[in-house]
């Protein structure tokens, strides 16, 4: 179905996408007896933007945690960046240089933006817990480096005017953009967002495609991203997995993908015996 | 301030004026913005080297003398740097609206055959290559922020730190020829030419030379006494001629400093870091940051909301005077301190004004409320009067002189004369060159001596000598008896009032002045509901007896006003009506930006305003919509005409001059 040679490909728009970053072998998840993901493999490679989509309980979601470690699956291997990864603690997958979103925004309600999106840098933070209270030499020094990158990011998503704003005052759309500042502040090579764009209006999906696009552009961040909007989804990705029912029914160029008879038919719906 | 009492002495251009403060300055502050979340500071001496490798920048792409270099984008240093590096080579910088759609920036681009453009970000740059096919002339274009321009095609697409760093890099073999094109510039050459919006038809480029700009900068920078330390915020438009005054040539001539906000909408916490000492703001923006105080304090513990209801009626008797000079008790005085520190004081550190030595509101008219309450804190909120054509003063308020219903004194240096129809016309050292290709408008808005009409009617006060501006003069008419008919100045009088959207009076060529008024839904809506007023529908509630009161009182009120007025006594409204819908735009009752279409009303209301003249206390009416989807429908209603009180006066002819 794929036949992307391994050295990687040039997008519509003239992109060199890379070879692959993480690899995903017939990866199975079950919770008890409901298999939620049924013998799926997909490959992400450096610089694309890769969608999953689907319709609801298509398994999406599971296959997200799958990659950025949250669940291990009972079937199936991992592979990044040339080497199988083993169980893992979500810190570590962090530190691997792997970063995500959430469907329902999972922010520090009582914080600022600014400190939220300082949470971010945590893994680039070395200095121990005394330190840090003392504030002298090299936490000083940790902090104000962070913060420069931190304020970076904060003037690339154009939040500056919310800096200092609690998170629980800010409106639904600007939390989403909140988010994926503390994400992008990890300086992640993987960006993994859940549902970027749910519940948003069409302004401000615009806007955040406009962030998607410029992150990929500008970082160089390979994203791998949820989606329930066909639109956003066909103009942002350079390939999309689509799932039904946890098992993979399709995968390529949007365009290959809008042809593809067993998608059609999984979003307009036939019966299913 | 020793610098601004010279003469111009040499001083000729903005690039001169750079130069000077490059040596006077060097170390003082010229420019901040904040980026990243920290203020950058620039001295004059770093920006004369930056402006200098930019102006050898632009020689190394080849820009000529004469050229138009348009500048596109919000208040960056960078831009502004850009005009002035302009300026060193002999070109003409273009400032233009950066919320412009692509098509309007289209006429104005090709209009003055830019050949290079420079902009902010992506969003210009792809407006401009929208229509880049149409601009014939049209050769580079810079940027400033490279954000998502990577895969441009960088053909004729530069970036402004490349094209320091080029010129940079070539300044000995450039320097000799900047140098030299710097000494050409004297006080007549071009200094930046300006498009104004324009009502009606196309706009306008407005020339101004070196010696438009630096002489109202010379002498508005005496007027108030502005030194080099002023701080001001620069974040109206660049495009606006009152932002190339205030930010560049005031700057440049007093050498003060301008800070750029982080962006537009960081303004509020920008404003407050900073504290300008010199601030400016059309009367919506006061307007606006009053209606959320008052909104926070209804929301504010008891204490507090006792203790600003207190002071602030204190403020309202004695803070003017104080500002003025004027003697005030001293048990007055003590309890304008202790006002001071309870409330005034923290509430202007909240709206950033702590340090405001000087504030000015233009462009229409202030509420006096709104006006008095800035006042009454303590704040010397001004106005002025002028336009792009007069490089902006034409009128201004002097220190202790100050009114909300007058504009002030002539600006220094300015002459005002009072045509025979009521039309203001000026003539000042600040009166443009001309038009743009345009010689037809030039001459029809110049005249060979060198007044220019402004387009508004109005009078010099006897006494004061101040200006009052009434209404556009096309708008003025006479009424039957000759005196003088001014809608507008009666309607803004009516609008004051928070419950009064819109007026409408009729008059011109009658015996008396009547009126239209449409009521506010959300302000008599939240009256109706804080007074258990049921009501169903805006036309109910605009029919209601209590709030036909209301309106009869403020009419009345204004009628009063008027009255004291000699010689628009005969504009009092001595009957009116509430209209049973809002006049709306989409119904061609308005233009999209709000302002009533005078014509349009009269016609498809004229059994409402037969009825007013023909003393029926009753009028039955059916009038059409256009609902949003563009159905229409019909409203049927039965208002009521009421009568207003009118003062009586022996109405005066006007007087000409």
């Amino acid at each position: 179905m794929n036949q992307m040679s391994t050295e990687g490909y040039t997008t519509a728009d003239g992109r060199k996408i890379g070879g692959v970053m993480m690899e995903m072998k017939n990866i199975t998840l079950r919770f008890g007896g409901v298999k939620a993901i049924t013998d799926i493999s997909f490959d992400i490679r450096e610089g694309e933007i890769r969608a999953i989509i689907g319709p609801n309980g298509a398994g999406k979601s599971s296959m997200l945690n799958v990659i950025s470690g949250f669940y291990v699956p009972q079937e199936g291997e991992v592979w990044f960046r040339g080497a199988k990864r083993p169980p893992m603690k979500p810190y570590q997958v962090a530190q691997q240089g792997i970063a995500r979103t959430f469907q329902n925004i999972a922010l520090f309600e009582g914080m600022s933006v600014l400190d939220n999106v300082m949470t971010g840098r945590l893994t680039h933070m070395k200095s121990g817990m005394l330190e840090q209270a003392i504030w002298k030499g090299k936490a000083e020094r940790e902090e104000v480096e962070n913060r420069e990158v931190v304020e970076k990011i904060i003037d690339f998503l154009e939040i500056q005017a919310i800096r200092k704003t609690p998170v629980a005052r800010l409106p639904y759309g600007l939390k989403k953009r909140v988010e994926l500042a503390r994400a992008l502040a990890a300086e992640p090579k993987l960006l993994l967002l859940d549902e970027p764009m749910a519940g948003m209006n069409v302004e401000e999906k615009e806007d955040m495609s406009r962030f998607i696009l410029d992150v990929n552009d500008e970082f160089g961040t390979t994203i791998a991203l949820i989606e329930h909007d066909m639109g956003v989804v066909m103009d942002l990705s350079d390939r999309v997995v689509v799932m039904d029912y946890g098992k993979k029914i399709g995968d390529g160029t949007p365009d290959e993908v809008r042809s593809n008879q067993a998608v059609i038919d999984a979003y307009l719906g036939v019966a299913h015996d | 301030m020793a610098q601004s009492s010279q003469a111009t002495g040499g001083l000729v251009s903005i690039p001169a004026l750079l130069q000077r403060n490059a040596q006077k300055f060097a170390d003082k502050p010229a420019f901040r913005e904040k980026e990243f979340g920290i203020w950058q500071t620039w001295t004059w001496k770093e920006v004369q080297r930056e402006v200098d490798s930019f102006a050898l920048g632009l020689i190394n792409l080849g820009v000529n003398e004469g050229d138009f270099i348009a500048i596109i984008g919000s208040n960056r240093p960078q831009l502004y740097w850009s005009m002035v590096a302009a300026q060193s080579v002999g070109a003409v910088p273009v400032p233009l609206y950066q919320d412009s759609a692509a098509e309007e920036m289209a006429y104005v681009l090709d209009h003055c055959g830019a050949r290079f453009i420079i902009v902010e970000d992506q969003e210009q740059v792809d407006k401009v290559i929208e229509v880049q096919d149409r601009l014939h002339q049209f050769e580079h274009m810079i940027y400033l922020d490279p954000r998502g321009l990577r895969k441009y095609d960088h053909s004729r697409l530069h970036e402004f730190s490349h094209v320091q760093e080029q010129g940079h890099a070539a300044r000995d073999e450039f320097t000799p020829e900047l140098e030299k094109r710097r000494a050409k510039l004297d006080m007549s050459s071009t200094c930046v030419m300006l498009y104004t919006s324009g009502t009606t038809g196309k706009p306008k480029g407005v020339v101004l030379s070196n010696r438009n700009i630096i002489e109202s900068a010379h002498n508005s920078s005496d007027f108030d006494k502005l030194g080099p330390d002023e701080e001001i915020l620069a974040y109206l438009p660049m495009a606006w001629v009152g932002d190339f005054i205030f930010s560049v040539g005031q700057a440049y001539w007093a050498g003060f400093c301008v800070n750029c906000p982080e962006s537009p909408e960081t303004m509020v916490t920008d404003l407050r870091e900073i504290g300008p000492t010199y601030y400016f703001a059309p009367p919506r923006v006061f307007e606006t940051q009053l209606t959320n105080v008052m909104i926070r304090m209804e929301d504010a513990s008891r204490m507090k909301k006792w203790l600003f209801d207190t002071f602030m009626a204190h403020a309202r008797k004695v803070g003017p005077a104080i500002l003025d000079g004027k003697p005030v008790s001293f048990m007055d005085r003590l309890k304008y301190k202790l006002g001071d520190l309870f409330v005034y004081g923290p509430l202007k550190n909240t709206l950033g004004f702590s340090r405001v030595r000087i504030g000015y509101t233009a462009g229409e008219a202030i509420g006096p409320e709104i006006f008095d309450f800035y006042r009454s804190l303590g704040i010397n909120l001004k106005q002025l009067y002028g336009q792009t054509e007069a490089t902006v003063f034409i009128t201004m308020q002097p220190d202790g002189e100050v009114r909300s219903d007058t504009v002030g004194v002539p600006a220094p240096g300015v002459e005002l004369k009072i045509g025979d129809n009521g039309e203001v016309y000026y003539r000042s050292p600040g009166v443009f060159e001309y038009y743009y290709k345009n010689p037809e408008s030039t001459a029809d808005t110049k005249d060979p001596e060198g007044w220019v009409a402004t387009g508004d009617a109005g009078f010099i006060e006897e006494g004061s000598g101040h200006l009052r501006i009434i209404d556009r003069a096309k708008d003025v008419g006479k009424m039957a008896d000759g005196s003088l008919f001014a809608p507008k100045y009666v309607e803004n009088k009516l609008k004051f009032y928070p419950n009064i959207l819109e007026a409408v009076v009729f008059g011109n060529g009658r015996d008396r002045c009547m009126a239209f008024i449409n009521i506010d839904l959300s302000a008599v809506g939240n009256w109706a509901e804080r007074n258990n007023i049921a009501y169903s529908s805006y036309q109910e509630l605009a029919g209601h007896p209590k709030v036909l009161a209301q309106v009869q009182a403020h009419v009345e009120e204004v009628n009063r006003s008027i009255a004291d007025d000699p010689m628009l006594s005969g504009c009092q409204i001595h009957r009116f009506l509430i209209l049973h819908k809002e006049l709306d735009a989409d119904d061609g009752e308005m233009t999209r930006t709000r302002k009533v279409r005078r014509r349009i009303v009269e016609d498809k209301f004229h059994d409402l305003i037969t009825a007013l003249y023909d003393g029926s206390d009753k009028i039955s009416t059916r009038t059409e919509v256009t609902y949003e989807d563009g159905r229409k429908g019909y409203i049927s209603a039965t208002l009521e005409i009421r009568d207003a009180k009118v003062q009586p006066v022996t109405t005066q002819k006007m007087a000409a001059e």
